[in-house]
């Protein structure tokens, strides 16, 4: 029995808690989620949701101003201003700094995170910071994000901040206030589920594809009330920058949060960042986190198992991202199919004005995104430059490349990425989550095809009548140089 | 927050799978800063055309389902997004509740937090509730929080589960902060044992 924790709510007190915990503290055997949750529990009321404490809270602009309000409302203060950390990401322009915002009411909503960082004494990384950047990707490259803590923020995609082997996931707007409030969060314990994922990844196969393949498989709604463990040798094989694209489409497949053990990669990764412990603190830091994988013989609620050697780049073709293909496939057929998979497929392709049966490389793009929290980190950019090198952008196609945040940016014009993509015919822009989302000037046209390395393909996500079909950056670098999806394993690379 | 306990409304159905948050409330309308006000733009990319111009084909506009405020739909609905906006829109449109056969977290949890209920049902059920809300004139649910039941006129009677503790605060409509800081002492215990950073601290304005 994994200590009293695993009783049912109604079963739970904490005298019962800490007498079975203690009694059995050696024979117990955690999941890294387990341990996470465990050290982050402050109180379990008797019949009610155990209290979680947060480590961490990152904030933006679009989940957060009602937040402000009903702190002001009910005269409270943020609780832990240190343990806040604030960015504008979404709504901003990815046009050159400077240039006046024209959407008024995006303009009021970064106006209204300016101030209410200033009267609660929040650390903002705004509009002009040398670090500004997409929550998801500053958080990380900042050191802020660590392994062991409990992350939270008001987007979903903050499952990313799993890759450190942190518990992270995303909330709502009450969520926000309720942690800015008290620094903790009433939360029903979620389920395990281990994704395993055996043999090595093909070369031109990356954590993108990873993540679509699993969600091609178990599907949107396969890991709902779960938190994913990635582990397995493909992933313990992955850069920090892979396992956060892999973490990051979590929510995808309906996790609560998806998760990898720190290892080496990670400690590497995290040392000397700006945020990071020093000195005896890392020490210290360090050999906690190396306490924190999971115990062998630790039991799951779910196991699913992956052979990652069979994978290959995948090929969104609908409206959800469990809609997948692999790239020398193609588009479904209906007919076969059971009503309420027909339905949904037919629906789908009549929004992205396919063919049921064509083949994937036969499919024409009109506009390309290389961005997003999920692909627009250091890694993804070089990727993506070593496909288009030498290349030039189909002449039918419009693409753009917007770093992750303003140091990506900084460090791919170090390296000259900038170069080969304006080379090249790429658009080379600002920071943001852009067109991912489009809640800037970034959006697609209606009709428009996109291929994106973003993480959501659904109904008018990048624009109104807009069709996205996710892929990783060097399919997505592929495709606007050739007009078409094509398979990164017959690229010639210059 | 609004209590809810028993609730009884006339029935909309949505014959979707997977509906997710960009549907409920797409991204142009994330912007406003108030949590009111957001009913109108519910769907819209489904409910109105390019031009602006209402859709008279979607099923919430037609006449025979205006006013509902019980919503019937296929499974994993909510999913994607954390917009809470989303929960905004359907209550402020006069939705009290959804029902399905599965709903996305984040989306479950912020409904408990807007008094908005969540019934989750067998997939049987929601198909037999969806052609009942296609076929019947004015069809209408009783959604029973006290006894956790669904019940219609014609016979229809279902139980739901649902956390004991959510429950609970949606009967009383209790506000989760002031729950949360009741236990005052063991934050600040739990704080005192793991200060913040020192070098997140920065000087008050």
């Amino acid at each position: 029995m994994r200590a009293g924790l695993c009783l049912p709510p109604s079963a739970r007190c904490e005298k019962l808690c800490i007498t079975v915990f203690l009694s059995e503290a050696m024979a117990v055997r955690e999941t890294l989620f387990e341990k996470i949750w465990n050290a982050h529990l402050v109180a379990q009321p008797a019949g009610r949701s155990p209290i979680l404490y947060i480590d961490l809270h990152l904030v933006h602009e679009v989940t957060s101003p009602q937040a402000f309000d009903g702190l002001r409302a009910a005269g409270r203060p943020v609780r832990q201003p240190a343990r806040t950390v604030a960015t504008v990401d979404h709504n901003i322009p990815t046009e050159p700094r400077g240039t006046p915002i024209t959407d008024l009411i995006a303009a009021k909503q970064i106006a209204a995170l300016q101030s209410n960082c200033k009267e609660f004494g929040i650390r903002l990384f705004d509009m002009d910071s040398p670090e500004q950047g997409i929550v998801h990707v500053i958080g990380p490259e900042l050191g802020l994000t660590q392994p062991g803590m409990t992350i939270v923020c008001g987007d979903s995609h903050t499952s990313t901040h799993g890759a450190f082997g942190a518990l992270a996931f995303g909330i709502g707007t009450s969520e926000v206030e309720h942690v800015l409030a008290t620094q903790c969060l009433a939360q029903q314990r979620p389920k395990t589920m281990k994704i395993d994922v055996r043999g090595r990844l093909a070369d031109g196969v990356t954590a993108k594809d990873l993540a679509l393949g699993i969600i091609g498989q178990i599907g949107t709604d396969g890991a709902t009330g779960h938190v994913i463990e990635y582990a397995g040798p493909a992933v313990r094989a992955l850069s920090m920058e892979g396992r956060m694209t892999l973490c990051n489409m979590s929510i995808e497949a309906g996790a609560r949060a998806g998760m990898v053990a720190p290892d080496e990669t990670t400690v590497a990764y995290v040392k000397g960042r700006k945020f990071a412990p020093q000195d005896a603190d890392w020490e210290k830091a360090v050999s906690y986190w190396r306490s924190l994988p999971t115990d062998d013989g630790a039991a799951y609620d779910k196991v699913v198992e992956i052979d990652g050697a069979q994978l290959c780049p995948f090929v969104t073709w609908g409206t959800n991202p469990g809609m997948v293909a692999p790239v020398t496939g193609r588009v479904p057929e209906v007919k076969g199919l059971g009503d309420s998979d027909r339905r949904a497929t037919e629906l789908a392709l009549q929004y992205m004005d396919l063919e049921p049966g064509i083949r994937i490389e036969d499919i024409g793009i009109d506009r390309v995104f290389i961005g997003s929290c999920t692909n627009s980190r250091i890694e993804d950019l070089r990727a993506a430059a070593r496909v288009a090198k030498g290349h030039h952008v189909s002449s039918k196609v419009r693409a753009m490349v917007v770093p992750g945040s303003q140091t990506v940016k900084r460090a791919a014009e170090q390296e000259g990425l900038h170069r080969i993509f304006q080379d090249a015919g790429f658009e080379w822009r600002e920071s943001g989550c852009s067109m991912c989302l489009g809640m800037n000037p970034d959006i697609l046209q209606p009709g428009e095809r996109c291929a994106s390395t973003s993480n959501r393909n659904f109904e008018g996500r990048q624009g109104r009548g807009g069709r996205t079909h996710l892929v990783s950056p060097m399919m997505a670098a592929a495709a606007a140089i050739a007009g078409h999806f094509t398979d990164i394993r017959n690229w010639k690379f210059r | 927050m609004k209590p809810f306990t028993v609730h009884r409304g006339r029935v909309a159905p949505l014959d979707r799978v997977n509906v997710d948050t960009d549907q409920i409330i797409p991204k142009q309308f994330l912007k406003r800063i108030e949590r009111t006000g957001f009913g109108q733009f519910l769907f819209y990319d489904w409910r109105f055309g390019a031009d602006g111009k209402k859709n008279a084909d979607f099923v919430l506009d037609e006449p025979r389902y205006e006013g509902a405020s019980i919503l019937v739909a296929g499974k994993n609905f909510g999913c994607g997004s954390s917009r809470e906006h989303a929960v905004w829109a359907l209550a402020d449109f006069g939705f009290r509740a959804v029902i399905s056969f599965s709903f996305a977290d984040i989306f479950a949890n912020n409904s408990t937090k807007n008094g908005f209920l969540t019934v989750q049902l067998s997939e049987s059920q929601v198909v037999e509730l969806l052609q009942r809300a296609q076929g019947i004139d004015d069809y209408q649910l009783t959604i029973d929080l006290e006894t956790c039941e669904v019940r219609d006129d014609q016979g229809f009677r279902a139980k739901f589960p649902i956390d004991e503790f959510v429950r609970h605060c949606l009967l009383n409509g209790l506000d989760d902060i002031g729950l949360t800081l009741q236990h005052e002492a063991k934050i600040a215990a739990y704080e005192a044992q793991h200060p913040a950073p020192a070098v997140l601290k920065i000087s008050r304005p």
